[in-house]
């Protein structure tokens, strides 16, 4: 998939959480990819997020230390 | 009818049932027990006597015109009509005495007297009330001469048609015979046998509430109308719904299937194979000719109603492009060849294994359909699960309701509509949000305008102004037409007067919702920045008109709400079913009869293909693959290991694939090169993968990009169950045999097994055997169950034995309901200078989907082509005019076809329905997707529209493609 999709797929579901009650929202998130994604998917993004992960959502990197 | 299967008692009655307290009354000596209200006809039906009727049918109220049905009733003076008079406790009715006898003759011989005696050669022989009643009544004689008529065109005195023609050949000096009406393709109107009952006319305005016929003259002159003026059937506002045609009790109204066929002779109770509602059929054939399809008046979706598509439109299946015989090639730049079942299977399952061994265990997959049955989608799935070994299985259900099998289980705790159709009539105030029930699921739409005119309120939440909005004696209470993409902000809107108003039911959150989280949600709609004003200009909906719409919810009594795609194909998809979930809870509309929240399910088997584990998180009765005590029970069943991990969603195999990694693909039923968004995005994947199997009738888009094509069955070929709108499972049962010679399931049999699954199912009842023994929802479900019920809608298990026609009654099946905070976010699918406008998508009521199916029937005649709906003033600016042919482009792609200038759709807002591959509407459509679950944003694209001369680029190198793709070698000689 390209990265552009990735980091809008992947920031979309951290807009969401974002505005969900509680202070786990990143552990959410990251119950989300593990539920959805599919392991190459979540394995892309890991390694988008080693390359210094641009765009993407803070949410969403706080979310990938946890996968 | 000769021979029947599992047809249940259907005989008309006379007049419709009635609810009631219990009534005692006496009719030739037999007691008689039924419910008040109910007339003498049916009651004597219900002791199994007769009483002759000509105007009486038990789909529409009683009208009392033909007096043919008069009875005696002890005490009462006088001969009263037995369908006009409801039965009396202790009442004493005899329906055959002399004078009624003689009464009967007189009535059936002027009938006669204008009517022509040509029954051994009429299409009605063997099936007409009017012949049946004149040997009930022991008409013997007609003792009028002939005189003025209706029925002998030649005026010179003949009895019968025949003899007309005998006299005169040419002859239509009769001033008041009128020609057949053939203008309809699937039924003709011959005024000249009408009776005048005017069944027909109050079946188009009770049972389907289209108004479209009238009785036209007065007396002696009186002739059934359709439309106005100079209109026949095909120009009127008649949706062909059939019926008025299943209403006539003779040959007047008849289908052209009979005319030619003859009267059937035998008949099978299945379903339809279209939309959501699941109609009941008899299919009636002679021998394995079908002759026409009827709705099955004990199939509790449609009580005895149909629409078009059900009816009429299965003649696609003798239809010269489809395919019998399996195909392959190695190349999908060659030629098909044609070769046997074997080799076709072999080559399969070779290239799959191949490709596993080359390229890995996940890199193959399957796509299930949600127009085949629930247990060759159970196979299907079954196939990526045991005998792949991985879960990379989805269903087109992804491209429609997967929002709503995730925003559900949020928050009720399962992803199923809440209600049974039939509760609509308990309804008070009704809330449409992004469905167009009068043309995707028309059946339900007549049963819902049947409620609306007996006085519920109708809120319709759409930016187009569907046909309910204002029709024949319906008006929508409120239309809020919102900008395309902001259902969100407008359900919220609605849930901020609501809250703040105090309209919500305390009682009913306390005891049955989360309260904290109901504070927390109270608080977040509460919010200035929610309200009506505050979103006005960001939805383009009047403030004081939402407002009033959503006191109307909260305080009109039973509410409910129906949505369709309109909702789920947005980027906020999911958010926008919590949204409706969140209303429902909010104003206590659960757990009850006329209320709940239900998704109206676009092809037949939507609600079948997810139950059955179709998508790549969730095994069957959607439990997740991660949960290890839902694997060991489908270890056990099966005897492999399954993948705790998710697979990979219908447009991440394709992202996958152009990846290189994902690299075979078993499709059973479906198109995804037509059906699914950014069509050159999917392209791109296809021509990547290096196996693509094709399981379907025809050879559709996606075929073009296969390697393997093995030819499918219609539903007419078909044995199994299909899971309607309302989890109903109605059975599907074999018509004919397999023109293919396998039945599809076992053609999955046969793949699974060239790969090594040793699967020895000999019926598909042995599938749903696995079915109720591994998921909890289906436990009592067996085929003799539903033979005996007709259909059950699950839950169906110890606990509901029979099933359950309404959810969530004593509780929410996750126990408290939760409450969701549903923020609005813009789309990214913005309008600016160089896409200006918004474009929307949905279908009409003659075409279905794709439309494999309705395009290779009659039913073209009302669909010629896809049309861009435009609104006057934004096609002005731009030069377009009626018919004019347009390009759309959007960032995707471009396309052409003509325009429709309509104010139906609001400036800014441009819709089209994509029914024929040559639109290519989905170059048009983005890779944007609902943020849980990836189901494409089909309803918002930002676009450009201006004058073209042609059709684009890609429509002509895609045609060219599709004709290269399709070619098949002629047979080798011997
Ligand atoms: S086919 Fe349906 S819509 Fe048309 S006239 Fe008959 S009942 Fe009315
Ligand atoms: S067309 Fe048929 S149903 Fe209609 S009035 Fe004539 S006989 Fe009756
Ligand atoms: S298409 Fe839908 S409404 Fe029409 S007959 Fe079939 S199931 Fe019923
Ligand atoms: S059937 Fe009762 S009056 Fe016609």
């Amino acid at each position: 998939m390209s990265p552009e999709k990735m980091v809008h797929m992947a920031n979309q579901i951290a807009t969401f959480f974002r505005t969900q009650p509680g202070d786990d929202q990143a552990d959410r998130i990251a119950s989300h990819f593990k539920d959805f994604w599919e392991p190459r998917m979540r394995e892309q993004l890991l390694d988008y997020v080693a390359h210094g992960g641009a765009g993407l959502d803070e949410l969403v990197l706080k979310a990938t230390k946890r996968l | 009818m000769t021979s029947s299967t599992m047809v249940l008692d259907d005989r008309d009655m006379g007049t419709p049932a009635r609810e009631g307290a219990p009534v005692t009354l006496t009719i030739d000596g037999f007691e008689v027990v039924v419910p008040a209200g109910t007339s003498v006809m049916r009651a004597a039906a219900e002791a199994g006597l007769s009483v002759p009727k000509l105007c009486a049918t038990d789909s529409v109220a009683a009208f009392g015109s033909c007096r043919l049905c008069v009875v005696e009733i002890e005490g009462r003076r006088g001969t009263p009509a037995s369908c006009t008079t409801p039965v009396a406790e202790g009442m004493v009715v005899r329906t055959q005495s002399d004078k009624v006898r003689r009464i009967r003759k007189g009535v059936m011989e002027l009938y006669i007297s204008d009517h022509p005696l040509d029954c051994l050669t009429c299409s009605a022989n063997g099936d007409c009330e009017l012949q049946d009643m004149a040997g009930a009544v022991g008409l013997r004689d007609v003792r009028y001469k002939p005189g003025e008529n209706h029925y002998d065109p030649s005026a010179t005195g003949a009895r019968s048609q025949a003899e007309a023609r005998l006299r005169m050949p040419e002859g239509e000096a009769n001033p008041r015979y009128i020609r057949k009406d053939e203008s309809n393709p699937y039924f003709t109107y011959d005024p000249s046998k009408c009776i005048v009952c005017s069944r027909c006319v109050r079946a188009c305005e009770e049972v389907q509430g289209t108004f479209a016929l009238t009785i036209e003259g007065r007396g002696f002159d009186s002739r059934v109308k359709a439309g106005a003026g100079a209109d026949d059937f095909f120009a009127s506002d008649c949706v062909s719904c059939g019926a008025c045609v299943q209403a006539c009790p003779t040959a007047t109204l008849k289908e052209k299937s009979v005319v030619e066929f003859g009267t059937p002779t035998r008949s099978v109770v299945t379903t339809c194979a279209y939309c959501g509602v699941g109609c009941s059929f008899k299919a009636e054939l002679n021998g394995d000719q079908l002759v026409r399809m009827v709705p099955y008046k004990n199939g509790k979706a449609n009580r005895g109603h149909s629409c078009v598509k059900g009816r009429f439109a299965y003649g696609y299946a003798n239809h010269k492009d489809r395919i019998l015989n399996p195909m392959i090639r190695d190349r999908v730049d060659e030629p098909w060849r044609e070769v046997s079942w074997e080799e076709a299977i072999t080559f399969a399952a070779d290239r799959m294994r191949g490709l596993q061994e080359k390229y890995g265990q996940k890199s193959i997959g399957v796509i299930t359909s949600s127009r085949c049955t629930n247990e060759e989608t159970f196979l299907v799935q079954k196939l990526a699960r045991a005998v792949f070994g991985n879960n990379n299985t989805d269903t087109c259900a992804r491209v429609c309701h997967s929002p709503t099998g995730y925003g559900l289980g949020q928050t009720f705790g399962t992803s199923a509509g809440t209600q049974d159709f039939d509760s609509v009539e308990h309804t008070d105030v009704v809330i449409v949000i992004g469905a167009n029930p009068t043309d995707g699921h028309p059946v339900f739409a007549s049963r819902l305008k049947k409620r609306l005119r007996a006085g519920a309120k109708l809120i319709v939440i759409d930016p187009r102004r569907i046909d309910l909005v204002r029709s024949p004696h319906i008006k929508a209470a409120h239309h809020l037409a919102l900008r395309p993409g902001t259902n969100v902000a407008v359900v919220t809107a609605m849930a901020h007067v609501i809250v703040t108003e105090g309209l919500f039911d305390e009682a009913f959150i306390r005891e049955r919702c989360d309260w904290d989280e109901f504070q927390h949600y109270a608080e977040f709609a509460a919010d200035p920045q929610h309200s009506p004003e505050a979103t006005e200009l960001l939805t383009g909906v009047p403030a004081a008109e939402l407002r009033a719409a959503a006191r109307l919810f909260a305080t009109g009594g039973n509410g409910a709400i129906y949505y369709g795609l309109g909702v789920t194909e947005h980027s906020q998809g999911s958010t926008t079913v919590m949204g409706i979930a969140n209303l429902a809870m909010l104003t206590g509309n659960i757990g009850r009869k006329g209320v709940g929240v239900n998704p109206l399910r676009g092809q037949n088997n939507v609600q079948g293909s997810c139950d059955m584990g179709s998508f790549p998180h969730e095994l069957p009765g959607y439990r997740h693959v991660k949960l290890p005590e839902v694997r060991a029970i489908f270890e056990k069943a099966w005897g492999v290991p399954i993948d705790p991990e998710p697979g990979l969603r219908i447009p991440n195999m394709l992202d996958a694939a152009v990846d290189g990694t994902f690299k075979g693909l078993y499709c059973q039923g479906e198109d995804i090169l037509q059906s699914d968004p950014d069509t050159k995005h999917v392209a791109a994947g296809l021509a990547a993968m290096e196996c693509v199997i094709v399981h379907d009738l025809f050879l559709n888009e996606t075929a073009n990009y296969a390697h393997v094509f093995l030819p499918g069955s219609t539903f007419l070929e078909k044995d199994g169950t299909f899971t309607n709108a309302e989890r109903r499972i109605n059975r599907v049962r074999e018509v004919m045999a397999p023109r293919t010679g396998y039945a599809d399931w076992e053609v999955t049999q046969l793949l699974a097994n060239a790969m090594g699954a040793g699967w020895t199912y000999t019926h598909p009842s042995q599938v749903m055997a696995e079915i109720a023994a591994t998921t909890p929802s289906f436990a009592g479900v067996t085929y003799e169950l539903l033979d005996e019920k007709g259909s059950v809608q699950w839950p169906c298990n110890e606990k509901a034995p029979e099933g359950t026609p309404l959810m969530h009654i004593d509780g929410f099946v996750r126990g408290k309901g939760r409450f969701i905070v549903t923020d609005y976010v813009a789309t990214d699918e913005r309008t600016g200078a160089r896409f200006p406008l918004l474009l929307t998508t949905g279908r009409i009521l003659s075409q279905y989907n794709v439309g494999a199916q309705t395009r290779r029937t009659q039913n073209v005649l009302w669909h010629e082509e896809d049309r861009l709906e435009i609104h006057p003033h934004d096609a002005e600016v731009r030069g377009i005019k009626e018919g004019d042919w347009v390009k759309l482009a959007s960032r995707s792609g471009e396309t052409t076809l003509r325009a429709k200038l309509t104010d139906r759709v609001s400036p800014g807002v441009v819709y089209t329905t994509f029914h024929h591959p040559d639109t290519q509407a989905n170059v048009i459509t983005t890779d944007y997707s609902d943020w849980a679950t990836n189901c494409p944003e089909y309803k918002v694209t930002a676009v450009q529209v201006g004058l073209s001369n042609g059709p684009s680029e890609w429509q002509e190198s895609y045609a060219a493609q599709a004709e290269r793709a399709r070619r098949i070698l002629p047979p080798a000689a011997e």
